[in-house]
C-alpha cells in the first residue's frame, strides 16, 4: 500500500480532528462493519453562509483519516455552496492521489460533508433533499 | 514522534536472511553458477550442493529426501498437492475435498477453483479458540474422498492443530492428508513419517531463508502428477532450472530452524505473554486464538474502537512493524476470514493486531511495544466516533 507523502502528513497530523459542541450541523457516514465510519462537525455563519469551523472524527484506515483531514480544510472558510461542489476527485487530488483501493474513502469524506450540510438544513426548518440530494451510505 | 527503534514484530509475514543463509547463498551467485543439469563440474557440483539442501530439508522433516521437492514459494507447494491430488483421484471418481474455512488463501483459492471444476469441497469450522476438531474430520471423510489438508499452525491467530490426531484418522481412512506448515516448521518439533503426515508444505522466507523458494514433502508412494511441464528437474516432476541459491540457502535455513526449537521457544515464550498480558489489559481487548495451543511468538489481539490499518501506521511511526486483520490490509471490505471464522464480529475484525516475535525482539523491546501501543490506541480512540458511542453506551452498529 503505497500512500502519498500528502496523505502520511494528513494521517500522522491530521487537521481539524475533534468535536462542535454547538455544531450548526453534524453528519455521519459508513458503519463500523465495513471498517470506516466519519462524524463531520460544520460552524456556520448566520450571515454570510459561510464554514466558520469544521471538525471530525474518523473510525478507519490511513485513507479514511487523511480524507477527513482534507476535506475539512477544503471547506473550511468557504460558502455553503462551495462545501457542496466538494467533490471526492477533489480531496483525492488534494492529496495526491489515493491507492485504487482506497477511493471510497474519498467518497465516504465527500458524503459525510454532504450528510452535515444536510443536518444544517433540517435544522433550519428547510427540507435538504433538494439543495443536498440524496446521502449515499457506502454499500455492505 | 521520532524513530527511538526498529522492531520487527511481523516474522509471521517474513523474516530476515540470516547472516549464515546468506553467507551459504554468496558462492552460487558468484562463481558456482553451474546449471545442476550441466555434465562439467561446474555443473555437477551444483547438483550435489542441491542434493545437499535436499538432504538437509529431509532430515529436518523426518522424510527421506527423495520425498522433497523444490519450489518456488509455499503457495505453489499447496497448489501441486491439492490440484495435482485432486487431478489423478478424480479419474478414480474421487472428487470430495475436505479442508477448514481459516486456512491460508493459497489453500482456499485453490479449493474454490476446484469447485468450479466439478468438485465438492467441505470446509471444517473451528472453535472460538481457533482449534478444528478432529472428530469434525472423521465426520466428514467420504468414500469418495480425495484429500483432506488442514493447516499446522494458522498465519494470524497461530493456533496449532492436532495434526496427530488428524493424520491418524486419514491414515485410518485411506485417504490422503495434506498439511500446510508454512507457519509451523522451525517453531514446532515436526517428524512427517512418525506423524502419518501424507504431504506438507513450507516455505523458505518464514524460516530465514529468502523470498522465491519452498519445498513440497510428498510420501513415497504416493504419484503426485507434474505441476510444471518442461524439464527433467525435481525427478522428472518439476521443471524449471533449480533455483540453486535459494535452494542452498533453503537448506541452511532449515537446519538451523529446527535444531533447538525448544530453546528458542523457551526464550520467546514469556516475552510474547508478557505482550499478551500487557494488551489485554487495554479496555475492551481480546485474545484471539487459543493461550497454550499457540506458536511461541504469536499474539492476536483485537482492540475495540479502533481500526487495524491506522494501528499499523501508527506503530510504524515508533519504529515498530506489525500487522492486521482489518480489511484495509486485505484489500477488500471484508476483514480478515480467520478473525470471522472464530466467532469475531466485522467491526472487532478491523480492530485487530497481529505482533509475530521471534528471539531477537528482547525484553527491552517488548517494554517499548507495551509503552508505545497505549499510547497509540488512545491516540486513535480519542478521534473515533466508535469508541464514543462505545463510551456513552451506545451501539454503533
Amino acid at each position: 500500500m503505497l500512500y502519498s507523502e500528502k496523505v502520511m502528513d494528513h494521517f500522522s497530523n491530521p487537521r481539524n480532528v475533534g468535536e462542535i459542541e454547538d455544531a450548526d450541523g453534524v453528519g455521519e457516514i459508513g458503519n463500523a462493519k465495513c471498517g470506516d465510519i466519519m462524524k463531520m462537525y460544520l460552524k456556520i455563519d448566520p450571515e454570510t453562509k459561510v464554514i466558520t469551523d469544521a471538525k471530525f472524527k474518523t473510525f478507519g484506515c490511513g485513507a479514511a483519516v487523511a480524507t477527513s483531514s482534507m476535506a475539512t480544510e477544503l471547506i473550511k472558510g468557504r460558502s455553503i455552496d462551495d462545501a457542496l461542489k466538494l467533490t471526492n476527485d477533489a480531496v483525492v487530488e488534494a492529496l495526491d492521489g489515493l491507492p485504487a483501493v482506497k477511493i471510497h474513502c474519498s467518497v465516504l469524506a465527500e458524503q459525510a460533508v454532504r450528510s452535515a450540510l444536510s443536518d444544517y438544513y433540517t435544522r433550519q426548518g428547510i427540507d435538504p433533499l433538494p439543495i443536498v440530494g440524496e446521502i449515499k451510505e457506502p454499500e455492505e | 514522534m521520532e524513530n527511538k527503534r526498529f522492531i520487527y514484530a511481523d516474522n509471521s509475514a517474513t523474516t530476515r536472511v540470516s547472516d549464515e543463509v546468506l553467507e551459504a547463498m554468496l558462492p552460487y551467485l558468484r562463481e558456482n553458477y553451474g546449471n545442476p543439469s550441466s555434465i562439467y563440474k561446474l555443473g555437477r557440483d551444483a547438483q550435489r550442493d542441491v542434493e545437499n539442501a535436499r538432504e538437509k530439508v529431509a532430515r529436518a522433516l523426518g522424510a527421506d529426501p527423495n520425498e522433497i521437492y523444490f519450489t518456488s514459494c509455499g503457495s505453489e507447494s499447496d497448489n501441486w498437492a491439492i490440484k495435482g491430488t485432486a487431478e489423478r483421484l478424480a479419474k478414480k471418481g474421487k472428487k470430495h475435498i475436505i479442508t477448514s474455512v481459516f486456512e491460508h488463501h493459497a489453500i482456499l483459492h485453490t479449493t474454490e477453483y476446484l469447485k468450479r471444476q466439478g468438485f465438492e469441497v467441505t470446509y471444517i469450522p473451528v472453535s472460538e479458540k481457533g482449534l478444528i476438531d478432529p472428530e469434525d474430520v472423521k465426520n466428514a471423510i467420504r468414500d469418495d474422498t480425495a484429500i483432506v489438508s488442514i493447516m499446522y499452525a494458522n498465519n494470524e491467530i497461530g493456533t496449532i492443530q492436532p495434526i496427530d490426531e488428524i493424520a491418524k484418522i486419514c491414515n485410518e481412512k485411506g485417504v490422503i492428508f495434506h498439511t500446510d506448515a508454512v507457519q509451523a516448521v522451525g517453531h514446532v518439533e515436526i517428524d512427517v513419517h512418525k506423524q502419518g503426515i501424507d504431504m506438507l508444505s513450507l516455505s523458505g522466507h518464514k524460516i530465514h531463508a529468502q523470498k522465491g523458494v519452498g519445498a513440497l514433502y510428498v510420501r513415497k508412494g504416493i504419484a503426485l502428477p507434474n505441476f510444471i511441464h518442461g524439464g527433467a528437474q525435481e525427478r522428472n516432476k518439476r521443471a524449471g532450472t533449480e533455483n540453486v541459491p535459494a535452494i542452498v540457502g533453503l537448506g541452511v535455513a532449515i537446519e538451523s530452524a529446527v535444531k533447538n526449537i525448544a530453546e528458542k521457544n523457551a526464550i520467546i515464550t514469556p516475552r510474547r505473554n508478557r505482550l499478551i498480558d500487557g494488551i489485554l489489559k487495554l479496555p475492551y481487548t481480546r485474545l484471539n486464538g487459543d493461550r497454550e495451543k499457540r506458536l511461541a511468538g504469536n499474539v492476536n489481539i483485537s482492540i475495540e474502537g479502533i481500526e487495524g490499518e491506522s494501528l499499523l501506521l501508527m506503530l510504524d511511526m515508533y519504529g515498530i512493524c506489525a500487522s492486521s486483520g482489518s480489511a484495509c490490509t486485505s484489500g477488500s471490505l471484508d476483514p480478515s476470514h480467520v478473525l470471522l471464522s472464530i466467532g469475531l464480529k466485522h467491526e472487532v475484525a478491523h480492530g485487530s493486531l497481529r505482533l509475530s516475535i521471534d528471539e531477537t525482539v528482547t525484553d527491552e523491546d517488548v517494554d517499548y511495544i507495551l509503552e508505545v501501543i497505549p499510547k497509540v490506541v488512545e491516540r486513535l480512540r480519542s478521534m473515533s466516533p466508535v469508541w464514543e458511542k462505545m463510551m456513552k453506551g451506545e451501539s454503533y452498529e
